[in-house]
C-alpha cells in the first residue's frame, strides 16, 4: 500500500533527477533546433552531393529506435574509442541529432510556406545565401512554425528517461535505484509519471498558448 | 557464433530477437487500434462521463512517457495489487496503450473532418449511433486516419525496443547481450540500427499499399 514516509524519503532523490532530466532536455533542443535547420537547408541545396546525404540522415535516424542510438554511441565511446563524453553529453547528443531530424521537417514545412517571390527579391538585390536566409526567409518561416517545435520539446521530454539506460543519474533511474535499495518501486515511479504528465499538460498549455499568439501575430 | 564473415556472423544470434520484437510490434498495434478507435468515438460522445474517461486515458497514456509507464506497470503494479503480468504481455499492453493515446486523437481528427452533412442524413435516415458510424461515418474517416497511423506504427516499432529494459529478449536486448561477451559494439548496434530501419521500411511500404486500396474509387481525399 501507498507510504506517505517513502515519498518523503525519496523527493530530494527525485528532484535532483529533475533537474538533470531538464538538463539534458534544454541541452538537446538547442542541438536540435540548430542541426534541424542545417538539415532544412541542406535539403534544398541544388546540389545532389549536399541534399541526398542530409535527406539520408534524416530518414534513416527517423526510422531507428532513440535506445539503439543511445547504446550505439555510447558502447562504440566505451569499446572502440576508449574513453569519450560523460553518459550525460553522450545523451544529450544523441537526444539532439535524434530530435533534429523531426525539427529538420518543421523547417522545411515553414520554408516551403515562404512565397518564391521573397526568394527572387532577395537575388534583385545582390544578398549571399546567408543574408537571404538571415534577413529574409527566416524571420518569416520560423514564427509560423514554433508551436510545431514545440512540440518536439514535448516528444523529447518525454523521450528523456531513456537515457536512464545509460547510467545517467535522471529523474527515472534516481527513482529506480531508490527502488532497488529499499524494495519499493510503488512510490518512487508513481511520483516519477504523476510529475511527467503534469509537465507535459504544462507543457502541452504552453504550446497551445504559442499556437494563438503566433497566428494572431502572422495572419 | 557461425561462420559468417564478420560482421555478419552477429546476425544469428541478433536474429533470435526479432520474434519478441515482431510479436509485440503486432500486438501493440492490435491494442493501440482498439483502443483509439474506442476512445476516438468516445471523445465525441454526448455522454460527458465516456468523454471524460477518454481525456483522462489520452492525458495518462501520452503524458507519462512509455518507458515510465513500461516500469510501472511492471515493478510499481505488483505492489499496488495483486496482478503481476509477465514482460511480454506488459509490452503489449503498455506500449498499445502508450500510442493507441495519441491514435485516439487521430480517430477523434478524422471524425471531425467529415462533414457535418453526414451525420444529419444518417440521422434523417433514422440510422442508429452504430450504424452511423459503421456505415456512414467511418468508411470516410479511414483514409485520413491511414498515413498517421502509418507513422504510429513506426513509432510503436521503435518503442519496442524499450521492452528489452524490462528483460525481454527482443532484438535490442540480444544485442546487448552479445555486447557485453564480445564488445564488438560498432557493428552489433550498426547491424541493429540496420534492421530497425528495414523494419520501418517494411511498415511504410505496408501503409502504402492500405492507402492505395482505400483510395480506389473515392470522388475526394484520395491519392489519386
Amino acid at each position: 500500500m501507498w507510504k506517505w514516509e517513502v515519498v518523503r524519503q525519496v523527493m530530494p532523490d527525485i528532484l535532483s533527477g529533475l533537474v538533470v532530466t531538464l538538463e539534458a532536455v534544454a541541452g538537446g533542443m538547442l542541438l536540435a533546433l540548430l542541426l534541424g535547420l542545417l538539415w532544412a537547408v541542406m535539403r534544398r541545396s541544388k546540389s545532389h552531393y549536399i541534399s541526398w546525404p542530409a535527406w539520408g540522415v534524416v530518414e534513416f535516424v527517423r526510422s531507428t529506435p532513440l535506445l539503439v542510438q543511445l547504446f550505439f554511441v555510447y558502447y562504440v565511446m566505451i569499446d572502440i574509442v576508449g574513453r569519450g563524453f560523460s553518459p550525460l553529453m553522450t545523451g544529450i547528443l544523441v537526444l539532439g541529432v535524434h530530435y533534429s531530424c523531426y525539427t529538420a521537417e518543421v523547417y522545411r514545412a515553414g520554408l516551403d510556406g515562404i512565397a518564391r517571390g521573397q526568394w527572387n527579391a532577395a537575388k534583385a538585390l545582390n544578398l549571399t545565401p546567408y543574408q537571404t536566409y538571415r534577413y529574409v526567409i527566416l524571420p518569416q518561416a520560423i514564427p509560423p512554425i514554433l508551436p510545431n517545435l514545440g512540440n518536439y520539446l514535448i516528444a523529447m521530454l518525454k523521450e528523456a528517461p531513456l537515457l536512464s539506460t545509460i547510467t545517467v543519474l535522471e529523474i527515472l533511474n534516481q527513482a529506480k535505484i531508490f527502488g532497488n535499495e529499499h524494495y519499493r518501486y510503488l512510490e518512487p515511479l508513481t511520483i516519477v509519471g504523476v510529475l511527467f504528465i503534469l509537465l507535459s499538460l504544462l507543457a502541452g498549455l504552453s504550446v497551445e498558448w504559442l499556437r494563438k499568439r503566433t497566428a494572431a501575430m502572422t495572419s | 557464433m557461425s561462420n559468417l564473415p564478420p560482421p555478419l556472423d552477429l546476425l544469428p544470434f541478433l536474429l533470435q530477437g526479432l520474434w519478441y520484437t515482431f510479436i509485440i510490434t503486432l500486438g501493440g498495434c492490435a491494442v493501440a487500434i482498439v483502443l483509439s478507435v474506442l476512445f476516438g468515438v468516445w471523445s465525441k460522445s454526448t455522454d460527458p462521463i465516456l468523454r471524460w474517461l477518454s481525456a483522462i486515458y489520452i492525458t495518462v497514456f501520452r503524458g507519462a512517457s512509455a518507458l515510465i509507464l513500461l516500469y510501472w506497470f511492471y515493478f510499481a503494479m505488483p505492489e499496488l495489487t495483486n496482478i503481476r503480468l509477465d514482460a511480454v504481455t506488459t509490452g503489449i499492453l503498455v506500449l498499445g496503450a502508450n500510442v493507441g493515446a495519441y491514435g485516439a486523437e487521430v480517430v477523434r481528427a478524422s471524425l471531425e473532418a467529415v462533414p457535418k452533412g453526414q451525420y444529419q442524413a444518417a440521422a434523417a435516415l433514422n440510422l442508429n449511433r452504430w450504424q452511423t458510424m459503421r456505415y456512414v461515418i467511418f468508411p470516410q474517416a479511414i483514409l485520413s486516419m491511414i498515413p498517421p497511423f502509418g507513422n504510429l506504427m513506426i513509432e510503436l516499432l521503435k518503442g519496442t525496443a524499450l521492452v528489452s529494459t524490462i528483460t525481454v529478449t527482443d532484438l535490442t536486448l540480444q544485442g546487448k547481450f552479445l555486447r557485453d561477451f564480445t564488445h564488438r559494439s560498432l557493428e552489433i548496434f550498426g547491424l541493429l540500427l540496420v534492421i530497425y530501419f528495414l523494419l520501418s521500411m517494411a511498415i511504410t511500404a505496408i501503409f502504402r499499399l492500405l492507402e492505395h486500396r482505400y483510395s480506389q474509387g473515392r470522388d475526394y481525399g484520395g491519392g489519386n
